[in-house]
């Protein structure tokens, strides 16, 4: 009853037998060891599981892991090139962007998203585009400056 | 490097977190590993006539489907034990898992283990339970009134405890004597805490030799150690070994202990293999202890200067099924003895009832207790100040406990010992522009066309880092509240410290190790703070009641000036020079007035270690601990101001400005202080304006996922301002006071103040949480008429 599925991770060709019925969040987790990827609340509702799947935020929490199949995911695990942070990741540190950081790799993959098509968000854009993401620590107040703070620093790379 | 306390260090603990890095419970796999699932009540209450495992038990993948009879069959322990003890209070039996009687929605009846997750789950739902349902009471008023459906036998009219503080005739008297007098019937909603990694454990017994180790989301590994050994697995603490990795939020549920971590463990144990179990969202919003659900009657009595002379409050609290962990301190001592606040009141009774209602057990979520008093009391200001024609801030300013009246000794047990709350007051105003926003509330009202405006007030006090122990344990409590700190300075001089308390996101690997890093200059780098293992931490009470700094941080500061006077003794006897005469300074021991003659600190340390040339009599080595117990509580203090628009058409509000002023006394990081602001104040905005677990009359929980109970959400709120004043704790070392809970305790209150501000011209006096649309709407059109 397994289905083969062959999938780009974070820039790696996976090639896996699995239960048609098995989530994506438990592939990642639990197939390819990649737990960056968190689960709050398996309905899409907090979005600790955000991935980007083809470019686009994606609850993996209600994908299917067949769905991905010739897809290509990119995790938390993914985001840093060469050893150096991205811009979000060194943001949320020097923002203090976390806390507990359980919603952390969800609210940065929805950042990532965010920023791939507004580059210089302003802080009512920031916040809408955090709506289907929670976090229970930090208000989000230090999150929105964080994606504000990367933003700026990402155009400045690009300039 | 000294210099260290006070600087926004950057958190070590961020580079794990922000790579995916970080490891919780659910991360980790262990070989052999299989999964639980809990077959939980559909009821809220019914007689359990009867289970079936047949079918469960033979679906593919399933080891072992177990009733509370098959699990716990010839074994010590197997009930969940309460920490807190009252007078008289009632203290029936929790079993792990239910044999005969369900009295929640989401009380276990069974569990299946099955080699992966999905089929734990379907075996889970193959278990057939007979129920014969009886009727259910889930508001605590209700619960203790004639007729009551009956939860358990130990506990007649469902009343848990019956408690009060504070002089009734006293207070009565000052009613009687009264000018003003204003009462308000309030409602404090259930909250669910909602961190966002769900409970979860991981146990593996060792059946070699005998040791269950067990992981898992705990606030608290020492104390969750000693209710297992003491009540729910019945081994001794050396045969049990609690582990918190990384631990994503808690706001108080994962300091209880509840059932699942002893069933979870009790499996491994006759399965002899390591067994995972993680709730879901429902699962969580359904078990983990739920937060306030109080019914109160409060008044207030003034004299002809609007002087407070009497402040009474008659409240039930929902305990829930059973009484949790710390169930029955909430609504008492962290409750009772807050009424008060920042105001100097002659005369105070409170009563309170904890009634056993058929939800899930209400305990300490952030603030526990604290919250509820404050809304109390600053809900009763502000319908004072319309009372008497004051400003809701010039009445604070008449009641407030003047700088001289310190040490104040309220009237419900405690002593504040310090405090200064009219500059936390002016500056919280300044910064709001107070006066501004009042004229422009005047002109929004003649203003039809725009949002009105309401301003909310909360002059709020906290008592948190309870202690001394000697005194919480004539209260109640079944555990001290003291806390451990071992410092081991290793040979080459780097620093490992062991802390009993225990973080799950509020940064102590950096505000501890600045504090180490400080006293002894020494690099950051030098510093290991460990915490969150029964087997590597001598012992401690945990991370809750904002008692880490001020409890764990005091013990960590003893234990460094003894390392220091240890290697000062060292030094002196190297530098042949008395003891008193050598300074340590910049990192190395100096002989006063001869700073040539110094020796390095890594030079004294490392011959603590060789030993070849100590005093006579000296131990080699350096490591010292400390159980450090406080002589007082700790009482941080603060204003905070909200400002509030509402749509006249759907009653929506809207927060449009929330400025926090704090005094949590010496700050160690203020960027990790700041941020412990904002998550408070989020969730207190939340508690005001949105969040509510809510049963029907007949216990089912209509509020089991997120899409039904509404979390503060980014779009919702906007950035705080937050600033602070400092008034240092004058009994503790580092002078520090707590800041974990202040903004859940001050902006229920605020926000609320500034709802029935915005539509004090209609008449209204008082809205219960959460101000949704439609109960704001309403209240709109009940005043107007048009409804």
């Amino acid at each position: 009853m397994g289905r083969t599925i062959r999938l780009e991770v974070n820039g790696q060709i996976f090639e896996r037998t699995v239960e048609p019925r098995m989530l994506l969040v438990h592939f990642l987790r639990e197939e390819l060891g990649l737990t960056g990827t968190n689960v709050g609340c398996e309905t899409s509702l907090c979005g600790a599981c955000t991935v980007l799947i083809d470019g686009q935020a994606v609850r993996a929490c209600t994908q299917l892991a067949v769905q991905a199949d010739g897809l290509a995911v990119t995790t938390v695990e993914g985001l840093a090139q060469g050893g150096a942070l991205h811009p979000l990741q060194q943001a949320f540190w020097d923002e203090h962007g976390l806390q507990c950081g359980y919603c952390t790799p969800g609210m940065i993959m929805a950042a990532a998203d965010l920023l791939s098509h507004n580059a210089a968000p302003t802080e009512a854009e920031i916040r809408r585009a955090l709506k289907g993401n929670v976090c229970r620590c930090t208000g989000y107040h230090n999150i929105v400056r964080a994606i504000t703070s990367a933003s700026r620093c990402m155009a400045e790379a690009n300039a | 490097m000294s210099g260290l306390i006070g600087r926004a260090v950057h958190r070590r603990e961020d580079p794990a977190l922000i790579t995916g890095q970080g490891r919780y419970t659910d991360d980790l796999q262990a070989p052999g590993m299989v999964h639980a699932a809990m077959v939980r009540s559909p009821y809220a209450h019914a007689r359990v006539a009867g289970i079936d495992i047949a079918r469960a038990r033979a679906m593919p993948g399933v080891l072992a489907v177990f009733t509370g009879n098959d699990l716990l069959a010839g074994a010590a322990g197997g009930v969940v034990p309460t920490g807190w003890l009252l007078p008289e209070i009632k203290t029936p039996p929790h079993p792990l898992l239910a044999t005969e009687r369900v009295r929640y929605v989401g009380d276990g009846v069974a569990v299946v283990v099955a080699a992966d997750r999905y089929r734990a789950r379907d075996a889970a739902e193959a278990v057939e339970v007979s129920y014969a349902p009886l009727d259910a009471v889930v508001d605590p008023r209700q619960a203790c009134q004639p007729g009551a459906p009956q939860l358990h036998e130990e506990a007649p009219g469902n009343i848990a405890f019956d408690w009060q503080l504070g002089d009734a005739g006293k207070t009565a008297a000052a009613f009687a004597a009264a000018v003003h007098t204003v009462r308000l019937d309030l409602r404090n909603n259930r909250l669910i805490p909602h961190a966002i990694e769900p409970r979860a454990a991981l146990a593996s017994f060792d059946p070699a030799s005998g040791v269950l180790t067990l992981t898992m989301t705990t606030q608290n590994p020492h104390l969750h150690r000693l209710l297992m050994t003491l009540a729910s697995m019945g081994m001794p603490e050396h045969k049990i070994r609690v582990i918190a990795p990384e631990v994503g939020g808690g706001f108080g549920s994962k300091i209880h202990h509840y059932p699942d971590e002893a069933v979870t463990s009790w499996c491994s144990i006759r399965l002899g293999r390591p067994v995972k179990w993680v709730a879901t969202r429902s699962e969580a919003n359904q078990t983990d202890a739920h937060g306030r659900d109080h019914v109160s009657i409060a008044e207030i009595a003034l004299d002809a200067g609007a002087k407070i002379t009497g402040l009474r409050v008659e409240t039930w609290a929902a305990m829930g099924a059973y009484l949790s962990t710390f169930a029955a301190a909430v609504p008492t001592y962290l409750y009772g003895t807050l009424l008060s606040g920042q105001y100097d009141i002659p005369a105070i009774h409170v009563h309170t009832y904890g009634t056993f209602t058929n939800t899930a057990p209400v305990d300490a979520y952030r603030g526990a207790g604290r919250p509820e008093a404050t809304f109390v009391v600053e809900r009763l200001l502000d319908a004072a100040a319309r009372t008497t024609g004051l400003d809701p801030a010039e009445i604070r300013r008449r009641n407030f406990i003047r700088p001289d009246q310190f040490p104040y000794a309220t009237q419900v047990a405690l002593e504040y010992d310090s405090g200064n709350y009219q500059p936390a007051l002016d500056k919280a105003l300044e910064m709001a522009g107070y006066q501004q926003l009042r004229a422009e509330q005047q002109t929004r009202r003649a203003d039809a066309s725009k949002p009105l405006l309401g301003i909310g007030l909360s002059s709020y006090i906290e008592a948190c880092g309870l202690a001394p122990s000697q005194v919480v344990g004539a209260l109640g409590a079944q555990a001290g509240l003291w806390e451990s700190a071992r410092v081991r300075v290793h040979p080459s001089g780097s620093v490992s410290v062991f802390t009993g308390v225990s973080a799950h996101g509020q940064g102590h690997h950096t505000s501890f190790a600045q504090i180490v890093a400080d006293k002894l200059a020494v690099d950051m780098d030098q510093v290991q703070i460990i915490h969150g293992d029964t087997d590597k931490v001598q012992f401690g009470m945990g991370t809750y009641g904002s008692r880490s700094l001020s409890v764990g941080g005091s013990a960590l500061v003893k234990s460094l000036d003894k390392v220091i006077t240890k290697a000062r003794i060292i030094a002196a006897h190297l530098l042949e020079a008395a003891e008193e005469d050598v300074v340590f300074e910049h990192g190395s021991f100096h002989v006063a007035g001869a700073p040539a003659r110094s020796k390095a600190w890594a030079d004294v340390v490392l011959m603590a270690y060789l030993a070849h040339d100590l005093p006579a009599g000296l131990e080699p080595g350096l490591e010292e601990t400390t159980f450090y117990d406080p002589e007082n509580f700790v009482f941080p203090f603060g204003t905070h101001v909200a400002v509030v628009e509402i749509d006249r058409d759907t009653g929506e509000v809207r927060l449009v400005r929330y400025v926090a002023v704090d005094d949590c006394g010496n700050l160690i990081n203020p960027m990790i202080v700041d941020g412990q602001v904002h998550g408070g104040v989020a969730q207190g905005v939340g508690q005001a304006l949105w969040e509510e677990g809510v049963y029907d009359p007949d216990g089912q929980l209509l509020t089991a996922t997120m899409l039904d109970y509404a979390l503060p959400r980014a779009h919702r709120l906007p950035s705080f301002d937050t600033a602070h004043t400092i008034t240092p704790c004058p009994h503790n070392p580092l002078g520090v006071k707590g800041i974990g809970e202040a903004g859940a305790i001050a902006s229920p209150a605020a926000v609320t103040n500034a709802v029935v501000d915005a539509l004090g011209h209609l008449g209204l006096t008082h809205l219960d949480m959460p101000l949704t649309p439609e109960r704001v709407w309403r209240a709109m059109n009940r005043a107007t008429g048009d409804a």
